[in-house]
């Protein structure tokens, strides 16, 4: 061995510890930020470690010097702007966005190994020529391709720019699906045979296998189908790791793959559904209002913002359950003045936060805590639960399924077994939403027919606005 | 390397990947995710592989070029944003104090 071959292992061997403890890290509070900067160095790491070792070894041309910088740079730039500009809200459908490009990588990678050593003919790459190097271009080609256009299609879902076609709610779609995995089977083994040529029906196929998967599914679901094309993407990763010969890609894309997979897991029981139903369940609405869940609503009490203020002001303790109504109004600010106030006036505050608040898990913290919403005051559902007997006043905003008792009551009830937060053992609940249309699943919410219920109806964010000043005409939080 | 090993170092890594995330709290779904996703941008080294290999053949070069960008578009954005996120939890409890 010589030293450049020494010097790529030791530091491939560091980087891939350091990549390890930062996953380790990103799973707790307190060392998270210092894990995902780790992480960062553990990658940077990596890249000077492969440059030093083709330096040390063939060189590297000025060409493709050139070359690299071109593209580091346009990829950097742009991924860091959007990484800053991007307001909190829109999280989820960042994080879809940036993981589909990884699978674009792993794929072009493959792409541009299986193309060239044929017809550029004089090239010496030796890569196509054992079956091994076929079959794992062409597992880099279908999962990145899947990761690619099943990423967009879930940002552009999230975005509001696709909605579901209904043909995808019905059984037709299980049969295209079929056919496009057959036909990507076909591609693949024609592929082995020989004939190059069918990589592009691999890379059509695959990639409108990634739509059809995708498509069908409901807003709802969609944090868990990123999360598993998250997965995807380190496969893809390692799948392109065993075509450029890398041992770091491949752990690095496994140890991905794997934890993506555990943490696809921990969100599907958190949202009481599972991997299957979601993939292939399609979305949970067009279901359940044919079957269970209709029936009207019978003892609905509104009540203006003013009452609400009044019950405020009275309260001593308030508690706020934040859900995906509030993040889309943007309202977590104002939502945060009107806690101040009520804090000033010596009412205690705490938000119930349940875990599939918002619109991904734990995405309700981050919306919160950007709205400087002291950590502590941030309940999780099985230590607030306890207290809602106890409670005053409860604020429900642009929650539902998560506060449908339903949940606990009625065993018929698609809902039966998730989760939920007690709110309706509060003495008083208002419950502020836009109208009486149902949540993600469509199930009727039995919370809203409970005499101790008034809703609210209106925008999240106007609400809120009427509400601070009713509170200020009443003299709430001032000295 | 021969392929045996290679499979041996997959094998490892999705037992250490699974090893890795026990127990995680609701509230580190999010940046965990977008975390492990930005680690999924290292076929950016692929990418590189591919560029510096390509001796001189233009086609080649421009894929790796482009695979690169998308790479580090996934990169850069996931560790940048996933600190975005981090950041609000940290500051908090100090600031309190």
């Amino acid at each position: 061995m010589n030293l450049p071959v020494i010097i790529k292992f030791v530091i491939d061997l560091l980087a891939v510890l350091l990549l390890a403890l930062g996953i380790k890290g990103l799973s707790k509070v307190k060392s998270a930020r210092d894990a995902n900067r780790l992480a960062a160095f553990a990658m940077s790491l990596s890249v000077v470690g492969l440059l030093s070792y083709y330096l040390g070894t063939s060189g590297i041309a000025i060409q493709s010097w050139i070359w690299i910088i071109i593209g580091s740079i346009l990829g950097s730039l742009f991924g860091a702007i959007l990484a800053k500009k991007v307001p909190m809200t829109s999280m989820p459908e960042t994080v879809a966005l940036f993981n589909g490009c990884g699978g674009m990588s792993s794929l072009l990678v493959a792409l541009g190994v299986a193309i060239f050593p044929i017809s550029g003919g004089q090239e010496n790459f030796d890569f196509f020529k054992s079956l091994i190097n076929e079959v794992s271009i062409s597992v880099s080609i279908f999962v990145g391709a899947i990761t690619f256009t099943g990423s967009i299609v879930a940002m552009a879902k999230l975005q509001g720019w696709l909605s579901t076609p209904g043909w995808t709610q019905s059984k037709v779609r299980h049969f295209v699906n079929i056919v496009f995995a057959v036909a990507s089977l076909i591609a693949f083994f024609d592929l082995i045979n020989g004939n190059t040529s069918s990589i592009w029906l691999l890379v059509i196929v695959s990639s409108l296998l990634g739509i059809g998967v995708t498509l069908p599914i409901g807003g709802a679901d969609m944090p868990v189908v990123i999360s598993l094309l998250n997965s995807y993407s380190g496969i893809a990763a390692a799948a392109a790791g065993f075509v450029v010969d890398s041992q770091l890609l491949i752990v690095a894309g496994a140890m991905v793959g794997a934890a993506g997979l555990i943490l696809t897991q921990v969100m599907c029981k958190g949202m009481n559904r599972s991997l299957v139903s979601v993939l292939f369940g399609g979305s949970l609405s067009t279901q359940s209002t044919a079957s269970s869940g209709s029936g009207e609503y019978t003892n609905i009490t509104s009540c203006s913002v003013e009452e609400c203020a009044l019950t405020l002001e009275a309260a001593n303790k308030v508690i706020i359950v934040p859900g995906y109504g509030l993040a889309v109004a943007q309202a977590q600010h104002t939502l945060r003045e009107v806690t101040k106030k009520l804090e000033q006036n010596g009412i205690e505050v705490v938000y119930a936060i349940h875990p599939v608040a918002g619109r991904m898990p734990g995405h309700m913290n981050v919306l919160l805590a950007e709205a400087d919403v002291p950590y502590e005051q941030l309940k999780e559902m099985d230590v607030v639960n306890p207290d809602f007997p106890a409670t005053d006043v409860v604020l429900v905003l642009g929650a539902n399924d998560v506060v449908n008792p339903q949940a606990k009551n009625d065993s018929s009830s698609p809902l039966y077994g998730m989760p939920v937060l007690d709110v309706q053992e509060a003495r008083t609940v208002f419950v502020i939403k836009r109208g009486m249309s149902a949540g993600y699943s469509g199930i009727k919410n039995d919370l809203f027919d409970l005499p101790n219920t008034s809703m609210v109806f209106g925008d999240a964010k106007k609400v809120l606005n009427d509400l601070i000043g009713e509170l200020k005409d009443l003299g709430v939080g001032e000295k | 390397m021969s392929f045996i090993s290679l499979l041996w170092v997959l094998l490892l890594g999705s037992l250490l990947g699974l090893e890795l995330i026990g127990k995680v709290p609701p509230t580190l779904h999010t940046p965990l995710m977008s975390g492990a996703n930005a680690i999924s941008g290292i076929t950016m080294l692929a990418a590189l592989t591919l560029i510096v290999k390509a001796e001189g053949n233009v086609p080649l070069l421009i894929i790796g070029s482009v695979s690169l960008g998308f790479a580090l578009f996934n990169v850069v954005g996931g560790f940048f944003v996933t600190d975005r996120m981090l950041a609000m939890f940290s500051r908090k409890p100090s600031n309190k104090k």
